[in-house]
């Protein structure tokens, strides 16, 4: 059968659930005694592994195996959650995310087999065998709660938390639950067909929720001659005494009933001998852990999404903000019609149009709308890795993952972000004897927040580190040539901060694997002014610093100043605008070589457009010159244009790929006749 | 008119540049535009004309007169703009007139090294000759590699 139609949505799927595997591991690990967390893990790992299989993609479905069977042993309370075992799963999800990646690419999975994560997974699985079930129940502490060995059972029998939940419940819907043990003839030969049958006739009267030993042991036959199961049933005894001996071979059955009084007693028992076990398990501990237990599946299933969706191609998605625009530009073109005689018939008509196209692109904007969870997801997995490759202990707090952003600022954003938290935890959060001697908590704080705000959203990255020493930039600075000493006294903290953005800037003398390579905050800088946005920096040494980046919420159409420079048409965004004004050609001065106005006494660079972009030069000598006052971040700057054409609402459009390398163009749109106008990159433009 | 469709036949698309025959593989021939307004856009070579709206897209205009060193010919009736399409890169190139869509056989495609003139070289894939006409076959991919001067 040819695969390749479902590639696709296995290479989709596939990054689906590992995400989703990457966050309930960490959640797992902060609990490890989160059993539907636990069972969501093996869920989605076993689709992982399904998946793969039926894609012939065996190295991959190998290694998920081998995922699953720890997972499997977790379950079941042979081993426990530790910081390696879980290390040990994040490598897992990894390789897996690289044969995706592989799958992606080449179309195969690969030649990689990660033997060391096999084997690492192996040796974890070895291990349970060594420690036997008292041992683990007596040694750690995580796991006490779960363990329950029944000593109502001649086998060493002990059920895990949801198992017992169940038993308690069954319980108190007054059915009855049994602990069968069967004794297969000692002639038996097909043992595994034996236990089949009756465990098919055990599943017509009742639910079969724990059998020692498991399955899959008594499939392959791995049990001497005979097995206990527990059941809940609606029967009552004799029925399964008499059902079951009457298969063949059949030598005993005990059947015995499980009161949950009876488990309380066992409980209190075990409490008592151990001496370390909260109070929690005692009498009360059906009732409480219950809701407990309840709570837990009713938050994992809140934070799963189940809206109704459809997967659509973003591809297809463009094609339809394509014609949206189209739309738009005739609606303009409409508008602007001389010719037509304006009737008030005419005039409702377009009205309606222009309500019509708006509310279109607002509906399209929001389906191209995407939440900046799919980006800050994989946050919590990176800083663990970071904590632990530093030694420090870190806490990420993130807020407002569903604020939404267009997708194409969400592809975007991920990169500068990464680099804004590893620099956090890198440069920001202290070591923790460091954090002990300035009275700090030893943990560091990384606030990680999202907001909107106005035609805006605001992504901040906070921290409470040692904030930045400007002393320390500022002697930098200096060093780097890139201020001389007399200047630098008369920084402000913006000026000096200014610096951290500038190419090969790194206080650090230590250069870690993380950062300090003095290539950094200048890509997280261009990138941001590259989607329209801005970065700010607030910061107060000992306190910690902030880095806000302000990105606009959409790319596609903008409100814009239309000018002319000459006979030239040019686009300004209107939300770079401060203000228009007139000067006098008289008014403009030299300082230094650069033109410069004085608005309101503060020093405004003039920067003729006309003469960067090789305009050729008016030949009217207008009275009055015209300034566009722009802002790039704080600062301020005059384009001097000839004449103002007006505000439109224009579509953004992309110069192609042969003429995308010019940086003074930040694209081009078509105007309502069907010419095609510049559009002006304020930040390049700027000084 | 017989003419003889053989599997090694390729289709082209004959224009004129400054009274000379060339020829562009039909496959990355989009359409072919009657003169429309061209924006300049600054920071680019001399043979980029500008962009134009194509029915909502935007496509670079290339100037082959200007490319090849060619005498420079008036804008008439006649003047075309070939948009063509390769690897997902959409352009138009300005051309004096379109002629016809004619077959070249393999065997009639004169490799470039036997012609001279350095500059045009690397553009050239070969020349077709066609009954006692020579028609100079363009090589695209030599003419979307274009330097953006800042």
């Amino acid at each position: 059968m040819d695969m390749s139609q479902y590639l696709e949505i296995f290479i989709e799927e596939s990054k689906e659930h590992l995400q989703g595997l990457n966050q309930s591991l960490l959640q797992l690990e902060k609990n490890p005694q989160d059993v539907p967390m636990l069972n969501e893990i093996f869920r989605v790992a076993h689709t992982l592994k399904g998946m793969a299989g039926t894609m012939g993609f065996n190295k991959m479905a190998k290694l998920t195996h081998d995922m699953e069977n720890v997972l499997h042993a977790l379950r079941s309370n042979e081993i426990k959650v530790s910081t390696d075992m879980v290390d040990l799963m994040f490598k897992c999800l990894d390789a897996l995310d690289s044969y995706v990646n592989e799958v992606i690419t080449k179309g195969s999975e690969g030649n990689e087999e990660y033997t060391d994560i096999i084997n690492g997974l192996d040796n974890i699985l070895k291990k349970k065998i060594d420690n036997t079930p008292i041992k683990v129940a007596t040694g750690d502490k995580n796991l006490q709660n779960e363990e329950k060995p029944s000593n109502l059972s001649t086998l060493n029998f002990k059920m895990n938390q949801y198992e017992q939940n169940l038993v308690n419940k069954a319980v108190e819907m007054a059915m009855n639950v049994y602990k069968i043990t069967i004794v297969l003839n000692k002639g038996c030969v097909l043992k595994s067909a034996r236990s089949f049958i009756i465990f098919q006739t055990l599943e017509r009267y009742s639910e079969i929720i724990k059998s020692e030993p498991r399955v899959e042991d008594i499939e392959d036959e791995k049990f001497d001659f005979e097995f206990t199961v527990i059941v809940i049933s609606k029967k009552d005894e004799e029925t399964f005494q008499k059902e079951i001996t009457s298969i063949a071979e059949v030598e005993e059955v005990i059947i015995s009933t499980i009161h949950a009084s009876n488990f309380q007693t066992v409980q209190e028992v075990i409490a008592q001998e151990t001496e370390q076990k909260t109070e929690q398990i005692g009498e009360n501990q059906p009732e409480e852990s219950e809701p407990e237990n309840h709570k837990a599946v009713q938050t994992s299933k809140s934070n799963m999404k189940t809206g109704k969706t459809v997967r659509v191609d973003i591809d297809r998605l463009d094609v339809l903000m394509n014609l949206v625009s189209e739309l738009i530009i005739i609606k303009t073109r409409l508008e602007g019609l001389d010719e037509i005689e304006r009737t008030q018939n005419y005039n409702e008509v377009i009205e309606y149009f222009e309500r019509v196209t708006t509310s279109l692109h607002d509906a399209v904007m929001k389906v191209r709308m995407v939440p900046v969870e799919t980006v800050f997801n994989r946050f919590p997995r990176m800083l663990r890795d970071i904590s632990r490759s530093l030694g420090k202990e870190l806490e990420l707090n993130m807020s407002g993952e569903e604020t939404e952003l267009d997708r194409t600022v969400i592809d975007e954003i991920g990169d500068p972000l990464i680099h804004l938290l590893r620099n956090s935890a890198d440069h920001g959060i202290e070591s923790v004897e460091k954090r002990k001697e300035t009275g700090k908590s030893e943990v560091g704080h990384i606030n990680l927040r999202a907001y909107q705000d106005g035609n805006n959203v605001i992504i901040e990255v906070e921290d409470d580190g040692r904030g930045i020493d400007l002393e320390k930039v500022k002697k930098k600075a200096i060093e780097k040539g890139f201020v001389n000493k007399d200047v630098a006294k008369n920084l402000s903290q913006k000026d000096i901060i200014d610096f951290l953005f500038k190419p090969s800037f790194s206080t650090t003398e230590k250069i870690t694997d993380l950062s300090g390579r003095g290539v950094g905050l200048d890509v997280v800088k261009t990138k941001i002014e590259a989607l329209g946005g801005v970065v700010e920096v607030d910061t107060e040494a000992g306190k910690g610093s902030k880095f806000i980046i302000r990105l606009p919420l959409t790319l596609a159409i903008i409100q814009a100043l239309l000018v002319q420079i000459n006979e030239e048409k040019y686009a300004l965004p209107l939300n770079t605008i401060r203000e228009i004004i007139k000067v006098k050609p008289e008014d403009i001065k030299q300082v230094q070589k650069q033109e410069i106005i004085l608005l309101r006494n503060i020093i405004v660079p003039i920067i003729r457009v006309g003469d960067i972009l090789d305009v050729p030069p008016s030949q009217k000598n207008n009275k009055l010159l015209t300034v566009v006052i722009v802002k790039k971040g704080e600062k301020l700057s005059g384009f001097l244009v000839d004449n103002l054409i007006g505000q439109h609402e224009i579509v953004i459009k992309s110069l192609g790929k042969l003429l995308g390398g010019i940086r003074t163009i930040a694209g081009a749109t078509i105007l309502g006749d069907g010419n095609v106008a510049l559009i002006l990159d304020v930040n390049s433009l700027a000084v | 008119m017989s003419e003889a469709v053989a599997l090694n036949t390729t289709q082209f698309v004959v224009f004129v540049l400054s009274n000379e025959e060339y020829g562009l593989d039909i496959q990355i021939v989009n359409t072919i535009e009657k003169m429309i307004p061209i924006t300049r856009v600054p920071k680019t070579p001399t043979y980029i004309k500008g962009v134009i709206n194509l029915r909502g897209d935007i496509a670079p205009i290339m100037d082959l007169r200007e490319r090849f060193d060619l005498p420079h010919s008036e804008e008439t009736e006649e003047t075309r703009i070939i948009i063509v399409k390769f690897e997902e890169i959409q352009f138009g190139i300005i051309v004096d007139e379109v002629k016809e869509v004619i077959n070249i056989c393999e065997d009639n495609i004169e490799s470039i090294t036997s012609l001279g003139n350095e500059g045009l070289m690397e553009n050239i894939l070969g020349a077709g000759k066609v009954d006692d006409r020579v028609i100079t076959l363009l090589n695209i991919e030599k003419l979307v590699n274009i330097s953006i001067k800042e």
